[in-house]
């Protein structure tokens, strides 16, 4: 698959690494919804770090639309409650 | 004016601060006079704050324009993938498909370009937000916070308790000790260098 984190870059993933990555955004939804603002740095900053990681960057000269795109990484823990609720940003 | 060359020459500004403020404090804590010197290192205390905050802002500021350089270039090299693509499937395809291939790679520029210009966005936000702070600094240097304490009129008692409020009182008693410790116990009935706030400078008697 391949994922966006905006203001950066686009990654491709392997299949494997999609339930991670799902796993990993679970964990940033959780902490949104019970409103730790002090977790959230660290549980989005692992998802995103993953991503990087994991992931392989696609070329420049290759154009592909994202699956996911991810926000920023200095998103702020506000702007997290709309994003992060529910299924999060990458459907279940 | 660029928010950066603003946040830059507030900088300055208030390391000039700072440096006139110890000295003042430094005056007074060998002349003796305590109260002084503890009323000077509070507002340095604000003042050395306001400047970690702009240092931190600058370094921001830096930062995101080298981003928006980056994704700009990233921008440019999807266009010119773009273009040569066209190209290839046009010679390869019929027109019906090619015209599907094509959409779909515009597709995937478009989506690039989104980025761009969401970055920009939370850019010009961020920068807005820097510029109301500049101006929350600006209006506290206005108040006379940051002014030579000799020249302060009766009527700034209100900042000097909203400015104790404000600084870290065991930083103040830390530099103050110190400072006493360095220049020694001044003695205040022979100093002469400064004085507490009593009248205003002899202004305007050109008339």
């Amino acid at each position: 698959m391949i994922v966006r984190i905006s203001g950066e870059d686009q990654y491709r993933l392997a299949d494997e690494d999609a339930a991670k990555l799902n796993q990993l955004e679970d964990g940033v939804v959780a902490v949104v919804e019970s409103g730790r603002a002090d977790g959230f740095g660290d549980a989005y900053g692992a998802l995103l770090e993953f991503v990087r990681t994991r992931g392989t960057p696609v070329a420049e000269d290759e154009i592909e639309t994202s699956d996911v795109i991810l926000p920023p990484s200095d998103l702020t823990f506000v702007e997290a409650g709309s994003e992060f609720t529910g299924e999060g940003l990458i459907p279940d | 004016m660029t928010a950066k060359k603003r946040l830059q020459m507030q900088e300055s500004s208030l390391q000039q601060s700072v440096v006139k403020l110890d000295t003042q404090a430094r005056q007074a804590v060998s002349s003796g006079h305590e109260d002084l010197a503890r009323a000077a290192l509070e507002r340095k205390n604000v003042a050395q704050t306001e400047l970690q905050s702009l240092d931190g802002q600058v370094a921001e500021l830096e930062q995101q324009q080298q981003k928006l350089t980056d994704s700009e270039q990233k921008l440019r090299a999807k266009i010119e993938a773009f273009r040569t693509k066209k190209e290839v499937i046009k010679a390869q395809y019929s027109a019906a498909e090619a015209q599907v291939r094509i959409s779909e790679a515009a597709t995937g520029v478009g989506e690039q370009m989104a980025d761009v210009g969401l970055a920009m966005q939370r850019a010009v936000d961020k920068t807005e937000n820097m510029r109301a702070r500049a101006d929350a600094v600006q209006e506290l240097e206005a108040a006379g916070t940051f002014d030579d304490l000799t020249a302060l009129g009766p009527g700034e008692d209100d900042i000097d308790k909203q400015l104790k409020e404000l600084s870290s009182k065991p930083a103040v008693d830390d530099e103050l000790a110190k400072m006493k410790s360095e220049i020694g116990p001044g003695d205040a009935a022979t100093a002469g260098q400064i004085s507490p706030p009593s009248q205003a400078p002899p202004e305007g008697q050109q008339t």
